[in-house]
């Protein structure tokens, strides 16, 4: 039977990167100088399996790049090797050469042996130097002849102790093991064994002397066999140098009679394991239904590759479904006999079946739940790091690690995150002498907090830094154009220009947080996410830049929309606000579209309907309403039939369920079953403005003009 | 066909021990650690063998060799380490806790099955 390894693949690489992730943190709270073995023993643990898969998988080259790896690991646990800063350093530097390793072969493409062997060199240095206390210098052990006679006769005398039986090692097994090898005569010695009364079952008393004949035979083979038993048994093997041929053709029989030759009782008594043999074959009933148990328990293994759940949240999901089959089977009870006095149970048995719907939509949707640990575990590395990187002493503290968030927004959060911790200890924190000097603390402090407020999730990174310098920004600012000189602006407002395109304050570059290009793509990662991103800061105290994220991508609170004959949803984070039109502050502009005075602002209108493609769109806005949209920093004013309710949807994929429509994000289902489109704010804006620039249909044209 | 008990706290590993010997026509059971182990030992009946590999949270299973023999049920089960040592003090080290023998990791599924042969006979 051949096994394909490759179908173990994919799990092998999962708990392999989850391993990693437990040898980084368990390396990162490891000092020098510390011996908690029971820490050592789990980054230990980890690499063992990282080695033993990768050996039996097929990947060599990782299996050997651990190998060292774990060598110094296990040094460190008994104590033969101290812990070090260079030894941790050491080893967290082989975590990341591992990682890439690993992520190579998952992405099929080359792997960089260059950094493997050059590590794999500091290994062995470092083992040699350890070792020259303890001189443990590998005895190589004589070369074993190996003499393979073309035909050979031994003879074997086998003595088990009294307890071989009580490891599980049957003398029987070796017998026929031999048998394997060549043909055997066997003779038993009963000698040692008790009178019939007195006999334990659970010892055995018999000795073999078995003559093993046949082609090929070699010392090494035979002591193959007995490998397992030779501490517990009395063996001597040694070879006859005569082979006789007529010999070898009876001692078949001779091995068969000598088997019968054993008193019956002996041989059922001494060999318990047949009995319990016979047992299984009587319980094979149950035997096929585990089997088909652990048949089931693979499978779901496999599908936990993209999600895994707690039995707990599955537990408490069955049990919810009972409390609604309940209810369920209560109502339908109460309909068969109904009337008016049972009114009231009615309306209770509903408001039950409503609450159980909720609870179990939401417990549905923690499914998708992982604690935000997932994303803030890579940050004791990274401060680590560019503490050293940047020279600079920082302390990181993790808050709120089990705040639990949708995977998909988990796995997109990663990097905006990275980017404002850089971002923080890169330009907000000061030097240690800097700190001194302005009478803080020297040691720098950053946090990451994660919580829940008002059906969102808040995420900050928080540092007692610098602060940003407001008039620094507000120069910057009036140089890019962003805002005129004589503009009044609040110092919140001129913080938060630091995540426009391009913006950066810095004069010195540096490689850790780039050149200023970025806030503004976390501003758009998080935006992308349905999420807002802002900042506080005092000069002098520290900044704090807060993420606040929706729940789940899967559920949005929307703004309903009517607009011709349809409803439509627009997600209520993109809406900055909701207005009557005035006729009078609509101004038609050069080059054709037209724009809303709204304030100090002029903003682009365009009439959904018309985007929408509705024939017949009502040229008279005066009094309808309108919503002022913002994606990428411009702004657009959507007019709108009317303004329905404000309510949670479920968004269901339109692709899937039936194809891409430019516009249109995703689809739910209303209370009352109809459909309602989701709109697509990003591209709608987008469109609007170029409508508005080639002068085309949809954007309002305003007939009579009116210049303000 | 026996009963194997698989132990290992590598899925990888727990699959691809338990996929061969499925394929083979045997009935697996599976546990992560010694402790569970243990505990599936102590209400399963009828198992033939067990493979435990050795370095494993929560319980080890040099330990879970050395609680399986207390048991009436195991006291002569064969089991087998899985064990990536190939030092003969390490390998005797399950032994001398009560195991029957060893197989050295890495492994194939072929040497698996070729070894559990020759003790399930």
């Amino acid at each position: 039977m051949t096994v394909d390894l490759t179908q173990f693949h994919d799990v092998f690489f999962e708990e392999s990167f989850e391993g990693l992730e437990i040898m980084e943190s368990g390396l990162l709270n490891l000092s020098a100088g510390c011996d908690d073995v029971e820490s050592i023993n789990d980054i230990f643990r980890a690499a063992h399996s990282i080695k033993g898969g990768a050996g039996t998988f097929g990947f060599n080259k990782v299996s050997e790049f651990t190998h060292d790896l774990e060598t110094l690991l296990d040094q460190m646990r008994d104590g033969r090797s101290p812990v070090t800063d260079e030894s941790v350093e050491l080893l967290l530097l082989s975590v990341d050469c591992l990682k890439d390793m690993l992520k190579a072969l998952v992405d099929k493409s080359e792997i960089d042996y260059g950094a493997a062997s050059a590590l794999t060199g500091k290994f062995k240095n470092l083992l040699k130097r350890n070792n020259q206390h303890s001189i443990a210098v590998p005895v190589n052990e004589a070369p074993k002849v190996t003499k393979t006679n073309l035909n050979s006769k031994w003879i074997i005398e086998f003595k088990p102790h009294a307890h071989v039986l009580q490891t599980g090692n049957e003398p029987y097994r070796i017998i026929r093991e031999l048998n394997t090898l060549g043909e055997i005569d066997v003779v038993v010695d009963l000698s040692d064994l008790h009178p019939y009364a007195e006999i334990e079952p659970t010892e055995c008393h018999l000795s073999w002397t078995i003559t093993l004949s046949g082609f090929g035979l070699s010392r090494e083979k035979i002591d193959e066999i007995f490998e397992w038993v030779a501490d517990e048994s009395d063996i001597t093997i040694c070879e006859e140098i005569r082979a006789s041929s007529e010999y070898v053709e009876n001692n078949q029989m001779a091995f068969e009679s000598d088997l019968h030759k054993l008193p019956p009782g002996s041989v059922n008594e001494s060999l318990p394991a047949l009995n319990d043999q016979v047992e299984t074959a009587a319980e094979s009933k149950v035997t096929e239904l585990k089997k088909s148990d652990s048949k089931k328990s693979i499978s779901q293994r496999t599908e936990s590759k993209s999600i895994r759940v707690s039995i707990d949240k599955v537990d408490s999901l069955i049990n919810m479904v009972g409390e609604m089959v309940i209810t369920q089977s209560m109502l339908c009870a109460l309909s068969k006999n109904f009337s008016v006095e049972k009114l009231e149970i009615l309306v209770s048995g509903l408001a039950e079946l409503e609450a159980s719907t909720r609870e179990l939509q939401e417990n549905v949707m923690s499914l998708r739940m992982i604690p935000i640990s997932f994303a803030f575990n890579r940050f004791p590395r990274l401060v680590r790091d560019l503490n050293s990187q940047l020279g600079k002493k920082v302390v990181l503290e993790l808050k709120g690690t089990q705040t639990e968030l949708d995977k998909t927004v988990m796995e997109k959060l990663s990097d905006p995150l990275t980017h404002l911790v850089r971002n923080s200890m890169d330009h907000g924190m000061e030097t240690s002498e800097e700190r001194i000097a302005s009478g803080k603390p020297e040691n720098g402090h950053v946090e990451l907090n994660a919580f829940y407020e008002s059906g969102s999730v808040v995420i900050q990174v928080r540092d007692d830094g610098a602060g940003l310098n407001v008039e620094k920004i507000r120069a910057k600012a009036i140089k890019s154009n962003l805002m005129d000189e004589n503009d009044v602006y609040s110092d919140e407002e001129i913080q938060n220009f630091i995540f426009r395109p391009g913006f950066s304050t810095a004069e010195k570059l540096s490689d850790v947080s780039g050149r200023g290009v970025g806030l503004d793509v976390v501003t758009q990662n998080i935006k992308a996410l349905k999420g807002t991103l802002d900042v506080k800061s005092i000069a002098g105290e520290g900044s704090v830049f807060t993420i606040r994220l929706p729940l789940t991508l899967a559920i949005l609170d929307g703004q309903l929309l009517q607009i011709g004959n349809g409803v439509y949803i627009v997600p209520l984070v993109s809406i900055i606000e909701s207005l009557q039109i005035d006729e009078n502050n609509i101004n038609r502009v050069a080059g054709g579209g037209s724009v809303y005075r709204l304030r100090d602002e002029n903003i682009t209108i365009a009439q959904l309907d018309g985007l929408f493609g509705y024939k017949g769109c009502s040229l008279n806005l005066h009094k309808k309403m309108m919503i002022v949209v913002e994606s990428n920093g411009k702004k657009v004013g959507l007019v709108v039939d009317e303004l329905l309710s404000q309510q949670q949807v479920v968004i269901k994929s339109l692709e899937t369920n039936y194809g891409y429509v430019d516009g249109i994000s995703g689809a739910t289902i209303l209370g009352d079953g109809t459909v309602a489109l989701i709109c697509d704010i990003h591209v709608l804006v987008d469109r609007a403005l170029t409508n508005c620039q080639q002068h085309q249909g949809g954007v309002y044209e305003c007939k009579s003009e009116r210049v303000a | 066909m026996a009963t194997i008990l698989a132990v290992d706290d590598s899925a990888s590993m727990r699959q691809m021990v338990s996929f061969t010997l499925q394929g083979a026509g045997h009935t697996v059971l599976e546990a992560e650690d010694g402790k569970l182990a243990l505990a599936l030992a102590e209400k399963s009946r009828g198992v033939d063998l067990v493979l435990s590999d050795v370095n494993m949270p929560n319980m080890n299973g040099i330990d879970l060799v050395k609680s399986l023999r207390n048991l009436d049920a195991y006291k002569f089960t064969p089991i087998l380490m899985l064990t990536t040592e190939t030092t003969k003090d390490k390998k005797m080290e399950g032994k001398s806790a009560g195991a029957s023998g060893w197989i050295v990791k890495p492994f194939n599924p072929e040497q698996l099955l070729s070894t559990i042969n020759k003790v399930l006979g």
